[in-house]
């Protein structure tokens, strides 16, 4: 078998297991857990749509939460029911207030017009590299911030958005999870890919021997910025109400965190940084809460867990600083003797 | 009420403004001047600035020596900031040391609020710096607050170009900046230039919270942020590293706010600080080097 053919029958494997979970989980699991799956699994998507241009190309961005934000407002403002429309957001143009689209639809076009955004932002900051396009993509976030506080006609502004229907279930986010890691998968290990991982190692040498390198950079910008969009709207539909400050910095930090923690070469390393995280931080909001062992009362400490994680990314930074999972690709030996794992097992000795 | 009134007017508060986010860029080019770090954190050691004078006048310390106690505080949280977080990773690649001072960043925040909660406290300006000031009629107002940032902005700049061009120190830091292996050649002790270089830049924060929340009337853990974002584009505006650059930039991004609420309709000047983040990527895409710096050159 081909690198190509194991990689998809790998991805075919998760797909099952995956749908195991979505379907199985709910009849056999508290809706707690059921909860703490999905909120994995819908912070899988997001952070491989980071994972595509930070850890594959080299364009640190930090501006993706913009990209998710424009995602949920569009999917909210195209899938509010039409009685409900009127009254929530009275100064819509006429066409927007005559249709509501259902779930699927409203996603895939929050996902189009997000891919759309980022070929117009693309375009000029991927010329861009190394810290200044972190901070010109920051840039682009605030700005995002700004439209979704003052468009007030499509967004209520800095007021709480509500009335997105609450449609974002667990066999919903594990199949747009299978179909981002499927494409994913395909994209970066694939001619493409080894582009991607040229342009982000040496941009001189990839021009060199021909790679387009504003090409690939923006390629790998647009396809997530698609699935940022995508997670954005299952986001929305998951939380129901949410405000542009939800979209911000705080999200950003957290996602980053999952990213670089996971290990930013590597798609399953993003997700093993998701889990790590993710339940780490349950933990961590459990303990802030305040708790009782024995006779011993540990009172609330609010923002003690931001604190945790904080320290932990300071320390990975320090003393592993490419991650969990580094470049390697957790494939439970179904690629085993492939050219990739071998090279990173020699660099390990 | 004139037409001139109304433009002396923006003008003393594009000063005003500019001389604030001129005192908070300082710090963040000298930082960068060394080591080339983007410090996110520069916003959280002006809220312990702040957050140090509201305690200490809080009690009853008279109000100019809590000022001194909250620069100081200041500057030994940016001494602890770079033993701790940035002196492991200084040799890591640029964008890890990014993502390490915004983890920086998080965790001083995140202590804020542990400690202070997250709800807004009275910053306790004594009454002779509350006063305003009237000129031709009533038309043109300041308070003594703006009057006095002004002036601490001079007099502190003095100071900082007198220690970077009479000072050995100062030199010293210089010649870092410049090339930091070779002033390590020629005997020069880096890490302690650096250390230098932090205090420095956090004293300077320390002032600029201090007089930001002063203006504002109010101390919150999550206060760093907003300045911490305007003196960014103000260094990026006049030259990331430079402190000349700093300053012009500073006074560049206070005119351009002022002037936007104050000549534009207002359905434009309520997208001032997205106008304000544009001029920002623009700086970037086509003079990334800044006003002042305009050769740097910049890689695909």
């Amino acid at each position: 078998m081909s690198r190509e053919a194991r990689i998809t029958l790998l991805v075919l494997v998760a797909l099952v297991a995956g749908a195991a979970v979505a379907f199985g989980a709910p009849h056999v699991l508290s809706d707690y857990f059921v909860r703490i799956i999905l909120l994995i699994a819908l912070n899988a998507i997001l952070v491989l749509a980071l994972s595509l241009s930070n850890g594959f190309t080299g364009v640190f961005s930090l501006g993706h939460v913009g990209f998710i934000g424009a995602g949920a407002y569009i999917s909210g403002i195209l899938s509010i029911p039409v009685q409900q429309k009127m009254a929530l957001l009275p100064h819509l143009p006429a066409f927007l207030h005559a249709f509501s689209l259902p779930f699927l639809p409203a996603t895939l076009v929050a996902g189009l017009l997000t891919a759309l955004l980022a070929v117009v932002v693309g375009y000029p900051l991927m010329r861009l590299s190394g810290y200044f396009v972190s901070v010109a993509t920051m840039g682009f976030l605030i700005i995002v911030n700004v439209v979704l506080i003052n468009a007030s006609d499509f967004t209520r502004g800095a007021r709480t958005f509500t009335g997105v229907p609450l449609e974002t279930t667990l066999p919903w986010v594990m199949g747009w999870l299978a179909i981002t890691l499927f494409v994913l998968a395909r994209l970066v290990y694939s001619p493409f890919g080894r582009a991607m991982k040229a342009v982000r190692d040496d941009t001189i040498a990839a021009s060199a021997v021909g790679i387009g390198v504003l090409r690939t950079r923006l390629i790998a910008f647009v396809t997530g910025a698609f699935f940022s969009g995508v997670g954005g709207s299952l986001y929305a539909h998951y939380l129901g109400s949410f405000s542009p400050n939800t979209f911000y910095f705080a999200l950003t930090m957290s996602l980053i965190t999952m990213l670089v923690l996971g290990g930013m070469g590597s798609l399953t390393g993003a997700v093993v940084g998701v889990v790590c995280v993710s339940l780490l931080s349950e933990v961590l909001r459990t303990v802030e809460r305040g708790l009782t062992i024995g006779d011993f009362a540990v009172p609330a400490l609010f923002g003690a867990s931001q604190i945790v994680l904080g320290f932990i990314f300071i320390l990975v930074m320090i003393f592993r600083p490419k991650g969990i999972m580094g470049d390697r690709e957790l494939t439970f030996g179904l690629t085993q003797g492939s050219a990739t794992v071998n090279q990173t097992e020699e660099r390990k000795r | 009420m004139t037409q001139l009134d109304f433009i002396l007017q923006q003008i003393v508060n594009a000063v005003s403004l500019g001389s604030l986010y001129a005192l908070a860029a300082v710090g963040l080019s000298i930082v960068f001047g060394v080591l080339k770090l983007t410090n996110f954190a520069h916003g959280d050691v002006m809220m312990v600035g702040a957050f140090g004078v509201a305690l200490l006048a809080g009690i009853g310390v008279p109000f100019p020596v809590a000022v001194i106690c909250g620069i100081a505080a200041a500057a030994v949280t940016g001494f602890l900031i770079e033993r701790i977080a940035y002196r492991p990773i200084r040799d890591a690649p640029d964008v890890a040391r990014l993502l390490t001072s915004l983890a920086v960043t998080y965790i001083i925040e995140n202590v804020g609020i542990l400690v202070f909660t997250s709800s807004p406290r009275n910053f306790p300006l004594p009454d002779i710096l509350n006063t305003s000031w009237e000129v031709s009629n009533g038309a043109i107002t300041f308070t003594s607050i703006n009057l006095l940032t002004i002036a601490l902005t001079f007099v502190s700049l003095l100071l900082l170009g007198w220690f970077i061009t009479r000072t050995t120190t100062g030199l010293g830091m210089r010649a870092a900046a410049e090339d930091m292996s070779a002033a390590q050649l020629v005997g020069l002790n880096v890490n302690r230039l650096i250390v230098v270089a932090f205090i420095v830049a956090s004293a300077y924060a320390g002032l600029a919270g201090i007089l930001w929340a002063a203006q504002a009337g109010v101390v919150q853990p999550q206060m760093g942020f907003t300045p911490l974002l305007k003196a960014f584009v103000a260094a990026i505006i006049g030259g990331f590293g430079s402190i000349a650059g700093a300053l012009v930039g500073g006074y560049i991004l206070g005119a351009l706010e002022i002037f936007i609420v104050a000549f534009l309709p207002s359905a434009v000047s309520s997208y001032r600080d997205a106008i304000v983040f544009a001029v920002l990527i623009a700086f970037l895409l086509v003079r990334p080097g800044g006003l002042l710096q305009p050769n740097r050159e910049i890689k695909l």
